[in-house]
């Protein structure tokens, strides 16, 4: 017999106790890891933006549209390399089910996959796409997601922009990496234009956003200075940024939303420390004349809080290791049950790293005061106790 | 007596209860032969597991010398007395003192995992441990599974597993019945006699005093001749 063994059968003596806190170790550390996944999902749009791009909208609000004539204003401003636009569709496809939302946007056809070089889109596809006005260009997520293949049609019922819209799905772009939004769908925004010009003449001739690349992303500040300047004396004035910028502004609202899920995170594992901390102090307390007895057997005090930390650090690893290996399944299933809520729903290397050192932190932080405390106890003080 | 195994001069010893301090032994001197049966007794309160446990490393003297096989332990650090502790002393207590959680086996085996020896040879040791106290067909027994009087044997061999230089026992029959006391007695006798162990034991019972070579009285903190 060693040591450890000593450790595993004090945490067999109360099994249920042990159990219990293994398992709430288990479902606080699965908690966490969920919500991290949700909290780094929805930075991972944020991250993703290139440094590269900027963002025009209108200066009041992002609800309000530009003038399509500010297009070729723009791409006359030095350094700015390319510019594109876009208009927030919305629309509803199927139905309001939250699982049927995914982005849907009027495009530039001609340069918009120039300007977003990680949506992969075949040659020959965007070619197609490119020629047919009423066509459309959707994420692989959505293909598979709702199994729509090049050829099917896509029916919007439109609420923006009122009516029902079809469009014939060209081309399907895969995501260069994981971080990258594949659930996205582009038409062309002269489709739009035309129908408006039918229906609603004064709301054609507009756009929701520009995009602009610049070449060097250390000119970002000067270009958006320059395109704001320009249309200070407009009726629609502008607002540039960088799209990092304007995408944590797009998510704003949501943040405070985002900041709460990342605080309860911490918060449960706090409340999980001071549950573990509570069972290893009721032990150790419960043991205080066998560490007395131990001490008189020629054990040192290193050999007690060895004992007692141990036992911690066992429960918390023991019970860290079951909530991460069901972490995985867990987030799984959850990106599965909305696809398209949460373009990228991985586990994050960050969020393993995190998970792995709290188990171990909480078992070492929990133990401290009850360990210091049976190492430290006089022999024959713990030897007087009764029981 | 210059051969004598323990040697305690002088020793004085307090505790503090808030801030009254309490006297509990006054110069205190004692000498124990090697192969020495000691019996201490005296009336409760009177300072008999104090001395046992100055004698035993497991408390300070607030003043005076204890030199123990050679050791003046008194001038020892914490953990150079738990080293000195595992290898000269076995302790008998009077509520036994086993680990509830581990075997008689695993219990005898305890005070061997401080030392070198491998796991055959700890087994070898816990094996003739539990033989000498009559144990052999309960080593994979718990405490609890134990009467008294077997628990107390467990314990015994526990404290002679090591081989240690005295054994220190305080109030071993305590706890037991008369047979189960008788038995315990016995062996501790046999320890004396047969394996040459010095004993000194704290004793209430006039008969287990009877067993011990010598007896020596403590009284309101003081020996009496
Ligand atoms: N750790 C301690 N803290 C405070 N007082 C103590 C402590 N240990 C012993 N005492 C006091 O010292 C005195 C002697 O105690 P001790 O246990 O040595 O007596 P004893 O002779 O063994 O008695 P008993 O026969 O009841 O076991 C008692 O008054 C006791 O209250
Ligand atoms: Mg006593």
């Amino acid at each position: 017999m060693k040591l450890p063994k000593l450790i595993a059968k004090n945490l067999m003596r109360h099994k249920l106790r042990t159990a219990l806190t293994m398992l709430g170790l288990a479902v606080a550390i699965l908690a966490f890891g969920l919500l991290r996944t949700v909290v780094t999902a929805w930075y991972a749009g944020v991250d993703a933006s290139a440094s590269n791009r900027l963002i025009t909208r209108d200066a009041v609000s992002f609800i309000f549209p530009l003038p399509y004539s500010y297009r070729d204003q723009i791409a006359k401003i030095p350094d700015v390399s390319e510019v594109s636009f876009a208009t927030w569709f919305q629309g509803t496809y199927v139905d309001n089910r939250p699982d049927h939302f995914f982005p849907r946007m009027a495009v530039d056809a001609e340069t918009i996959f120039d300007l977003y070089p990680e949506f992969l889109l075949p040659l020959n596809q965007l070619e197609a796409f490119k020629k047919e006005r009423n066509s459309c260009v959707i994420g692989a997520k959505i293909a598979n997601e709702f199994n729509l293949k090049i050829g099917d049609i896509l029916t919007i019922q439109g609420d923006i922009f009122p009516g029902n819209w079809q469009f014939v799905i060209r081309g399907i772009y895969t995501p260069k990496d994981k971080t990258v939004d594949a659930t996205q769908m582009f038409f062309h925004w002269t489709y739009l234009d035309e129908k408006l010009k039918q229906d609603a003449p004064y709301r054609a001739g507009n756009v929701g956003w520009y995009v602009i690349r610049i070449d060097n992303p250390e000119k970002a500040p000067a270009v958006s200075e320059a395109v704001d300047r320009l249309f200070e004396n407009s009726s629609a004035k502008t607002k540039t940024e960088t799209e990092k910028a304007f995408q944590q502004s797009f998510v704003s609202l949501s943040s405070a939303i985002i900041t709460s899920l990342e605080i309860v995170s911490y918060v449960i594992i706090g409340i999980i420390l001071l549950v573990l901390a509570n069972t290893i102090i009721m032990s150790a307390r419960e043991r205080i004349r066998e560490y007395a007895v131990l001490k008189t057997l020629g054990f040192t005090s290193k050999h007690i809080f060895f004992l007692v930390a141990g036992e911690s650090l066992f429960i918390s690893i023991i019970g860290g290791g079951i909530g991460l290996a069901f972490t995985f399944p867990v987030v799984a299933g959850f990106g599965a049950a909305f696809p398209t809520f949460f373009p990228v729903f991985n586990i994050a290397g960050s969020t393993l790293a995190l998970a792995i050192t709290f188990s171990i932190v909480v078992g070492g932080v929990a133990s401290i005061f009850p360990a210091i405390r049976s190492a430290n106890i006089k022999i024959v003080d713990g030897l007087r106790q009764i029981g | 007596m210059a051969d004598a195994i323990v040697q305690v001069h002088s020793v004085s010893k307090s505790y503090h209860r808030d801030s009254i301090e309490i006297p509990v032994l006054q110069n205190i001197t004692l000498d124990v032969p090697e192969g020495e049966f000691l019996a201490l007794m005296g009336p409760s309160g009177s300072g008999k597991t104090t001395l046992l446990n100055l004698i035993a490393g497991i408390d300070r003297p607030n003043s005076g010398s204890i030199n123990v096989a050679g050791t003046n332990i008194v001038q020892l650090n914490e953990s150079a007395l738990a080293r000195w502790r595992s290898r000269n002393v076995g302790f008998v207590f009077q509520f036994y003192n086993l680990m509830p959680v581990l075997t008689a086996f695993e219990n005898v085996e305890l005070p061997l995992l401080l030392t070198h020896l491998s796991k055959k040879e700890r087994k070898e040791h816990v094996e003739t441990a539990l033989n000498v106290v009559g144990l052999a067909d309960r080593i994979h027994h718990y405490p609890k599974q134990l009467s008294g009087g077997q628990e107390q044997r467990v314990a015994i061999a526990r404290a002679v597993v090591t081989d240690p230089t005295i054994i220190v026992a305080d109030e071993p029959t305590g706890d037991l019945d008369k047979k189960s006391a008788d038995e315990i007695l016995l062996l501790m006798e046999r320890l004396n006699s047969e394996f040459k162990k010095t004993i000194v034991m704290v004793t209430h019972d006039p008969r287990a005093a009877e067993r011990a070579h010598t007896t020596q009285h403590l009284e309101k903190g003081e020996l009496i001749q």
